[in-house]
């Protein structure tokens, strides 16, 4: 397993994209950090850059490069290994090289210019989101036999989560205000790892002050060691249960 | 060797294997004979686990293959499209594959130099012709001394120089006592490889014969007329 691993790291790290996806969160992260004369509002732009763009690339990459290892896999599987391992060990190649994409470009910044809780805070979910995203682009190449279609619908799955998710959440609250949500609302932000992350980040800023009621009772869970346990929980279960669907979908896949 | 037994698959609406039933012993060389589309390399790829069967089962040395890998370490397989990935080159890929599965087999680098697949290590296998990847899957398929060797539509693509050093090389391997399984159009080239025939036609396996047995049956001398006589039968 871990000799695939390395042939699918190298194929990887050789790729321009992922060369260009780093450099870009390098000169992003580092402008702005200097744009900004306050540190801490710096690391507020780019937990919203970082929101918007890691997952994209994560899902959009992993979706493509799958499909393009068609050959590859192909080939591993007439071999004498486990379908199993050949299937994780591509994980593990796109999960650890974008992860180190984002540690190296985003990481790196924000250790130089806010090296304290809430920047590590930051790293840890980054990272948690590439892989996240990695497991659902491989849950949704293997769902479907189209290239053209998977790469839609990995679109889609970015789409949902990054905006869609919000517009009925929004809708929600608006339908049921009568209604005391507030609580449930915590628990809605477990189906979509993004929002989570931002919440997460947000309530350790100075800015949740702003965020009225439901900032507070979010304060309450999030702010406390327990709740942001169950919140990486959480992040981490959003990654194993896509692998784990995704490994026994292709366990019985034809090739 | 390999048994399998009552494999059916079902592609959506079409039935690429129908009931088939199979017995292949050690030291045979078995045409698998049948139309396009008659089943021929789903058969193959169901040996490898490539496919996995609706319903049957299919037995390696008195094993069932089904979720199981290591029976591969005793196949060589090649496939009738050699995909690879581009941007390796042929070096990089024999250097791959011998650094996944080479083990306790003596390698056999014979095809690699009789093809002059060293002079060629740098290339990338985007820049391959369809011969040259044909003759990196035929290297690779033989390069780990396997028990088994699986060849769909081996010769295909090949220049007659090539396609005569591969078919002396399957003799050679006959000879020590390897199962071996061709599929192949061109049956004219068959006839001095194979001890036994397995007829296929729209998923369902239509006979399994010696050669010996169907020259007798037929009356024909040569194996393509001796097919050709049963075609028009059928």
């Amino acid at each position: 397993m871990k000799k695939i691993i390395k042939y699918v790291m190298t194929d990887i790290l050789r790729n321009r994209i992922v060369m260009i996806y780093t450099i870009f969160l390098l000169v992003t992260s580092f402008s702005v950090f200097s744009l900004e004369d306050n540190d801490s509002k710096g690391l507020l732009s780019l937990l919203n850059i970082i929101l918007l763009i890691v997952p994209l690339v994560s899902i959009v990459f992993s979706t493509i490069y799958v499909y393009n290892s068609a050959e590859f896999i192909e080939l591993l599987v007439s071999q004498p290994l486990k379908r199993k391992s050949i299937w994780l060990s591509l994980f593990a190649g796109l999960a650890g090289s974008l992860s180190i994409a984002f540690f190296v470009g985003v990481g790196i910044p924000i250790l130089l210019y806010q090296a304290n809780a809430i920047g590590g805070m930051m790293i840890g979910v980054g990272v948690l989101l590439s892989i996240i995203f990695v497991a659902i682009a491989m849950l949704a190449a293997v769902l479907t036999r189209d290239k053209a279609k998977g790469i839609g619908v990995a679109i889609l799955l970015w789409l949902y989560f990054s905006i869609l998710f919000d517009g009925l959440v929004l809708f929600l609250l608006f339908q049921f205000a009568d209604y005391p949500l507030e609580k449930a609302m915590i628990g809605i932000t477990a189906f979509n790892p993004i929002d989570l992350s931002r919440i997460m980040i947000l309530l350790h800023m100075d800015v949740s002050a702003m965020m009225g009621y439901t900032g507070a009772i979010f304060k309450e869970f999030f702010g406390t060691a327990i709740g942001m346990v169950i919140s990486f929980g959480v992040l981490l279960f959003w990654v194993l249960l896509p692998v784990w669907v995704a490994t026994r979908k292709f366990n019985s896949k034809d090739l | 060797m390999i048994i399998a037994s009552n494999v059916s698959k079902q592609f959506s609406r079409l039935k690429a294997l129908d009931n088939v039933s199979v017995t292949c012993n050690k030291g045979e060389c078995i045409a698998l004979i049948g139309p396009n589309g008659s089943g021929k390399t789903t058969l193959i790829k169901s040996i490898l686990g490539m496919v996995v069967p609706d319903s049957g089962f299919i037995t390696f040395n008195g094993n069932n293959i089904l979720h199981s890998w290591q029976y591969r370490n005793k196949i060589g397989y090649m496939p009738q499209i050699g995909r690879y990935p581009e941007n390796m080159t042929i070096g990089d890929v024999l250097d791959m594959m011998m650094d996944i599965r080479g083990g306790e087999n003596e390698l056999d680098e014979d095809l690699i130099h009789s093809f002059g697949l060293d002079l060629l290590k740098r290339k990338r296998m985007r820049t391959l012709s369809g011969g040259t990847r044909q003759k990196v899957s035929a290297s690779l398929a033989f390069l780990f001394d396997p028990e088994v060797l699986i060849l769909d539509e081996p010769t295909a693509g090949l220049d007659p120089v090539a396609s005569e050093i591969l078919k002396e090389k399957i003799i050679s391997e006959k000879e020590k006592g390897k199962l071996i399984l061709i599929t192949s159009h061109v049956l004219s080239e068959l006839d001095d490889l194979v001890t036994q025939i397995i007829y296929m036609q729209d998923g369902k396996l239509l006979f399994h014969k010696s050669i010996e047995a169907l020259r007798s049956d037929t009356g024909e001398e040569k194996l393509a007329k001796a097919i050709a006589s049963v075609m028009i039968n059928f």
